[in-house]
């Protein structure tokens, strides 16, 4: 693929507007985690007795806190690079204006998805700061003192690319901005719901293996077992999977967007 | 020295058009070179295959020496480039449009300020420096555009209807710019659909319809080949004076109600029409580049 350094221009540049005004950006992503912890966390999972994760009981916003993380890791790689990307594709004509440099096409999107994934990780990393800033003061049941924790940033990162990649797939076939209803209803949501975030896919039943086709199942699944000091031989699965899973969206976003764009 | 884009037998396909036919032109360094035409004559798919964003679908085109396919980074990296719609970045402010456009040619940080200092200088921006675009009049984001356009220092700059919608002190100021930077040894190409702009501006010119070149050459020569020194148009003419312009003109061509008569001896015909029909309204003028577009591209309208 003709990708060089101008992937890091365009990286740039989308990394330049969002920290020009980084205080609006950041207030939601401090409060929206904040806001789950209280009400699922603590409200809702005063009613939750007898959770068990991987064969230990466990309280429930314990379970819960990683979830939150896979969660803003997905949607901020993933709004990024809908609506995000298509803004600057569709509306602002900025692909079109930076290929016109030594920047090729497939700089511009492989740019956009590391920016995605900087989304992720910046979104997410705010989530665990809460979370561990809530632990120290108010509930020490989400103190995640295992070392392995730190791992968690560089996986939002690569999940990250994972989601961003497979944004970029729908933002190279939606005809319009409201299109992207539709994988947000039909996949994202799901996986909001689904992916081992508010209750442990065991509870799925028959249908548990039907989970792991998901990419915010594998997700949650290594942020989960980081934060609390676990290993589970699916962990190495879960890896496998993002890293094909990302190579496979990026590969097929490529191809995609050099067919819309290229006239 | 060699010329700075040559092209032979340069063929664009859409699935169903074909939008550039098998057309071959070589650019000389230093000149002004217009692609003129109606919308649709395939203007700007020349400009973006020379631009290396619109893969070439056959013949040969090199810029600077590189085909076009096989380099388009080097090429791209010489190029400036002044698009017909405005993408300038409306997230950013005038001069972060410039730094930030620097960043893409891998420019250093202090180089590109240095340089977006000097060209809002250039393009009478200074005032705006700190404005965002949405704020800026259609006029200076054109300008805006062109300064842009000029960040990488480039060899060939590539202008697609620089001055469509601009008022003339706007239009003005860009045509003194092109022809600045062609004093500096620059290379310009041009598209637009105004005739005069192309007369002022350019050394050598095409004429494109649908895809092919009508007629090439420089402006002065043409208007002189195609239609003569001087144009004499009649108003409502009756049908007498049609008949007798008809025989005395060398070419004579209706318009709604208008006729144009072209002859190297217009200022003895019109003597002698205004004699014998001095009710008829006629002028003559001096012919320019839209008698010869009209003369080749005839006078309907096109979509």
């Amino acid at each position: 693929m003709n990708v060089g350094r101008g992937a890091t221009a365009v990286w740039r540049r989308n990394a330049d507007v969002f920290f020009k005004t980084w205080k609006t950006n950041f207030l939601p992503s401090i409060f929206e985690p904040l806001l789950y912890l209280v009400a699922m966390g603590l409200g809702f999972g005063g009613l939750v007795a007898g959770l068990t994760y991987a064969g230990q009981p466990i309280e429930y916003i314990r379970f819960l806190a990683p979830g939150l993380i896979s969660i803003s890791a997905m949607y901020g790689g993933f709004f990024e690079c809908t609506y995000g990307s298509f803004v600057r594709m569709h509306y602002q004509k900025t692909f079109d204006a930076i290929v016109a440099t030594p920047v090729s096409l497939e700089d511009v999107i492989i740019g956009e998805i590391m920016w995605g994934a900087s989304k992720s990780l910046i979104n997410s990393t705010i989530v665990l700061v809460v979370i561990a800033l809530m632990g120290w003061l108010l509930s020490p049941a989400i103190q995640f003192t295992s070392l392995t924790v730190l791992l968690v940033p560089p996986i939002t990162f690569l999940a990250g690319l994972m989601f961003s990649a497979l944004a970029m797939i729908f933002t190279a076939l939606v005809p319009n901005i409201d299109s992207f209803n539709y994988p947000f209803f039909l996949l994202i949501t799901p996986m909001f719901l689904f992916g081992g975030t508010f209750f442990p896919i065991s509870q799925l039943g028959a249908a548990e293996p039907l989970a792991y086709v998901l990419p915010l199942t594998h997700t949650s699944l290594l942020i989960r077992n980081m934060s609390l000091g676990l290993s589970s031989p699916l962990d190495l699965m879960a890896f496998a999977y993002i890293i094909a899973m990302t190579a496979a969206a990026t590969y097929l976003a490529v191809r995609l967007m050099k067919k819309r764009l290229t006239r | 020295m060699p010329p700075v884009v040559v092209a032979r037998d340069l063929v664009k396909k859409y699935e169903d058009l074909t939008a550039v036919d098998h057309i071959s032109f070589d650019i000389e360094r230093g000149e002004i070179f217009g692609f003129l035409g109606p919308n649709g004559a395939g203007k700007s798919t020349v400009i973006r295959m020379i631009q290396c964003v619109s893969p070439v679908t056959s013949g040969r085109l090199e810029v600077l020496g590189m085909d076009a396919r096989a380099h388009p980074r080097e090429i791209k990296a010489r190029l400036g480039v002044a698009p017909q719609d405005n993408n300038l970045d409306p997230d950013f402010n005038v001069v972060q449009n410039l730094t930030s456009y620097a960043r893409y040619f891998g420019m250093p940080k202090d180089q590109a300020a240095r340089r977006a200092d000097e060209l809002l200088k250039f393009m009478q921006l200074e005032e705006k420096r700190k404005v965002m675009i949405e704020k800026l009049s259609g006029g200076m984001k054109r300008r805006l555009i062109v300064a842009r356009a000029l960040i990488n220092d480039p060899d060939i700059i590539i202008l697609d209807e620089p001055t469509t919608g601009l008022d003339p002190q706007a239009r003005h100021l860009i045509w003194e710019r092109v022809r600045q930077l062609k004093r500096e040894g620059r290379t310009i190409i041009l598209t637009t659909h105004y005739m005069d702009e192309a007369e002022q501006l350019c050394d050598r010119l095409v004429i494109m319809e649908r895809g092919r070149f009508l007629m090439e050459g420089a402006p002065r020569r043409m208007i002189a080949e195609v239609v003569g020194d001087c144009v004499m148009e009649v108003i409502e003419a009756d049908d007498a004076a049609e008949r007798y312009l008809r025989s005395r003109g060398q070419q004579v061509e209706r318009s709604a109600d208008r006729l144009y008569v072209y002859s190297n001896d217009c200022r003895g015909i019109n003597q002698e029409f205004r004699r014998l029909h001095p009710d008829v309204y006629s002028s003559i003028r001096i012919a320019t580049l839209e008698d010869v577009f009209l003369r080749l591209t005839g006078r309907r309208l096109r979509e």
